[in-house]
């Protein structure tokens, strides 16, 4: 994570303001909102499509079907070792639009800001998604504000919905799974659940996770320039690969098995799980993607993710199978089989 | 990490897998007394490799599981009460009482609080001196020095705002009640490293002596488990049954005296109902008369609560080791981690959960 740039460091200075929080007033549309919107929003995001200040953006998309998605984002804490709610709403809808074999081109952003949020906070939280939606290439087009009373939300709650153009040919859907493809993740498991986790108020230790939020669409260009076959591409975010692993295997009715050791987690991250006795495969990710491949392609996928700066830890994890449909399963050290299930329950709260 | 890889190594855990194999040469019946252990045990597949003349049956060590419905709804009633946080740790939040959870409190407005350690209940009375902070204090032997100390720190510093329902459960009462059952089938224990840690191994000579059984203190880790029970067949295939410990880096004789003090400064031995098994006696440990002012129990009055299990169920005999959680007609049927009838499929450490969430291929 050291060698990213840290834009949450990066001097940006706040606009001179007539308060130090948010006021009712700001969301009510006269002065306070506009100056809300023309000092602090529209200048991080500033493009010919959004300066315009129309109710809606129109837009001219590049021939091709469109893949639309749309994320809340209502973690806690709001700044994280790694990202902070801002970086995490842009890199969520991009990725999710990104999983389709899309190119995000757009995003509208809507802001829930809760009476009484530091200006100094929210201007942060804006840099932020700046830089991200810089790192993404995306274009945020079009937005909302609106403030509640204190209370009525914790702090800020920030809405993205993106779109983006398919790439000409794919078609990539959990059910295309077929026995003998290969399971890809392109990192480290577990790493921004347990950043969050940690980060949270009422842990009497502290560790040096970081969240790995981050756009995916590099990655996913990549697997389709290498991977005629791709099958099927999906972010492991909340419920963690496990959970994604199930979906896959249910959509599909085929089996999954994975080895024990095959799913990396760093150190430091299995160390917090282990204290906490959470099971890292359950953990959410937020710059991570599985994929599915038939398995001569596999060997080439994982070539072309780790060539990528945030794939290099990218490797098979396990085997598509057409015994046990709709079960992931996982081989044990010891050389017996066991079930992966589905997570019950809500394990972390608010992750995301 | 390194230190936890050890007690996993595979190369070490197939070199006691064999010494098991080369050991035993009849059947024999070992019962984990631990949830963690029977989690650990599905886990990692421990059950399947074993040559076929080990049966493992799994025993009450789930403190979620063996809370009886009775304690769940005075929590329930308690934590629905305005003015009250209600603390917990995260296992409790999902056990159902007889109509409601902690959940579905906190979702009409109830304040239920996870937390990691009694101490930060404490920490949230300190903060809001003008709230009754309440902490549901469940579990073995391991935990209870740590709520113990709680207790008697709020005492120390004078706040009035703390209370605890204390629903501790003993583990040598519990071993009694299966080796003297007429159905009893187990032969060996597993005992739980934790609860040693604390409590040492002596407890156990006595019952180890008048039942004629093995008894070994075992970790939780796959090695840890083998390791136990290759003890556990040893000493069942010399015919000299006696204590056995394997959890040598945590486990002293003693245990760890430090922590009993406190417990018993706090707390004392009374009768105690355990979910699907029925009252046993001296085996549980309920706040001392001289700290009653702390006792959530007697603090807010709570009606007589009475309370039915489904009939179908099975557990009381799952948590003596007299069935297995696939015999039961209602497993991963009516009975699901979603929608638990009974206790051991409510907790992730109860052995039907455990065979759920793990062992439901193929079999």
């Amino acid at each position: 994570m050291s060698d990213r740039p840290d834009f949450s460091q990066m001097a940006c200075p706040m606009p001179l303001t007539s308060h130090d929080t948010v006021q009712l007033a700001h969301g009510a549309g006269g002065r306070l909102s506009a100056e809300l919107i023309d000092r602090f929003i529209v200048p991080r995001f500033t493009n010919p499509d959004l300066d315009k200040l129309e109710d809606q953006a129109v837009l001219d998309l590049p021939p091709g079907r469109v893949a639309f998605s749309t994320d809340t984002f209502v973690v806690d804490p709001i700044f994280f070792p790694g990202g902070d709610i801002g970086d995490l709403a842009i890199n969520g809808t991009v990725n999710d639009v990104a999983m389709a074999g899309a190119v995000p081109l757009y995003l509208s952003v809507g802001f829930v800001l809760e009476e009484g949020l530091p200006l100094e906070d929210f201007h942060r939280i804006l840099c932020s998604m700046e830089a991200a939606a810089a790192r993404a290439g995306v274009k945020v087009v079009t937005g909302d504000t609106k403030v509640v009373d204190r209370g009525s939300c914790d702090r800020i709650f920030i809405n993205t919905s993106g779109v983006g153009v398919v790439r000409d040919g794919v078609a990539l859907s959990a059910s295309n799974l077929q026995a003998g493809d290969k399971v890809i993740l392109s990192g480290t498991a577990a790493d921004h659940g347990m950043a969050v986790m940690t980060a949270r108020e009422g842990l009497s230790f502290r560790t040096r996770i970081a969240s790995d939020t981050a756009p995916l669409h590099g990655l996913v260009a990549a697997l389709l320039d290498t991977c005629p076959g791709l099958r099927a591409l999906r972010d492991p975010t909340r419920g963690g690969v496990a959970t994604t692993l199930n979906e896959f295997a249910r959509s599909s009715q085929v089996g999954i098995r994975i080895e024990h050791d095959a799913v990396p987690v760093r150190d430091d991250v299995r160390g917090a799980c282990e204290v906490l006795g959470i099971d890292p495969l359950y953990v959410a990710n937020e710059g991570k993607l599985v994929a599915v491949v038939p398995a001569d392609e596999a060997a080439a996928a994982v070539v072309a993710l780790r060539n990528h700066e945030i794939g290099r830890e990218a490797t098979i994890i396990g085997e598509v199978s057409a015994a046990h449909p709709g079960i992931v399963s996982l081989c044990t050290a010891l050389g017996t089989e066991r079930i992966v299930d589905m997570p019950v329950g809500e394990q972390l709260p608010r992750i995301c | 990490m390194k230190h936890l890889d050890e007690y996993r190594d595979p190369a070490l855990a197939r070199a006691l897998l064999a010494e098991i194999r080369r050991t035993v040469t009849r059947p024999w019946t070992i019962m984990e007394i631990c949830g963690g252990q029977t989690h650990s045990i599905m886990r990692h597949g421990i059950d399947q490799a074993l040559p076929p003349e080990i049966t493992l049956v799994h025993g009450p060590g789930c403190p979620v599981c063996v809370t009886p419905l009775e304690t769940i709804d005075r929590a329930l009633a308690i934590a629905a009460r305005p003015g009250v946080i209600f603390t917990s740790f995260g296992d409790m939040l999902r056990v159902p009482g007889s109509r409601d959870d902690l959940f579905r409190v906190k979702s009409r407005g109830g304040d239920v609080r996870m937390v990691y350690s009694p101490l930060e209940s404490l920490k949230l009375a300190r903060e809001h001196p003008d709230r009754e902070v309440v902490f549901l204090a469940v579990g073995f032997e391991t935990t209870a020095p740590g709520n113990a100390m709680a207790l008697k720190q709020a005492a120390a510093e004078g706040l009035t705002n703390f209370s605890e329902i204390v629903s501790h459960v003993l583990v040598p009462p519990a071993m009694e009640v299966i080796l003297s059952s007429p159905r009893n089938q187990v032969q060996g224990f597993l005992a739980a490293g934790h609860v040693c840690s604390i409590m040492g191994w002596e407890e156990y000579e006595p019952i180890a002596e008048k039942y004629g059984v093995p008894i070994v203190p075992t970790g939780f880790e796959p090695v840890d488990i083998l390791q136990g029970i290759l003890k556990t067949v040893e000493l069942l295939e010399s015919g000299e049954p006696g204590v056995a410990n394997q959890y040598l880096r945590v486990v002293r004789a003693q245990g760890n005296p430090a922590a009993r003090a406190v417990v018993d400064e706090v707390y004392e031995v009374c009768d105690r109902k355990w979910r699907g098994i029925g009252t046993i006696p001296g085996s549980g440990l309920r706040i001392r008369d001289e700290l009653a002012a702390y006792d959530a129990e007697k603090k807010f009055e709570v009606t007589d609560i009475k309370t039915e299990e489904p009939a179908v169920c099975i557990a009381g005999e799952i948590l003596q080791g007299l069935r297995k959680p696939p015999e039961c007609p209602a497993f991963g049927k009516e009975c699901t981690p979603t929608s638990p009838l009974g206790a051991t499929m409510v907790s992730s450490e109860g052995a039907c959960a455990a065979y759920h969430r793990y062992q439901r291929i193929g079999r």
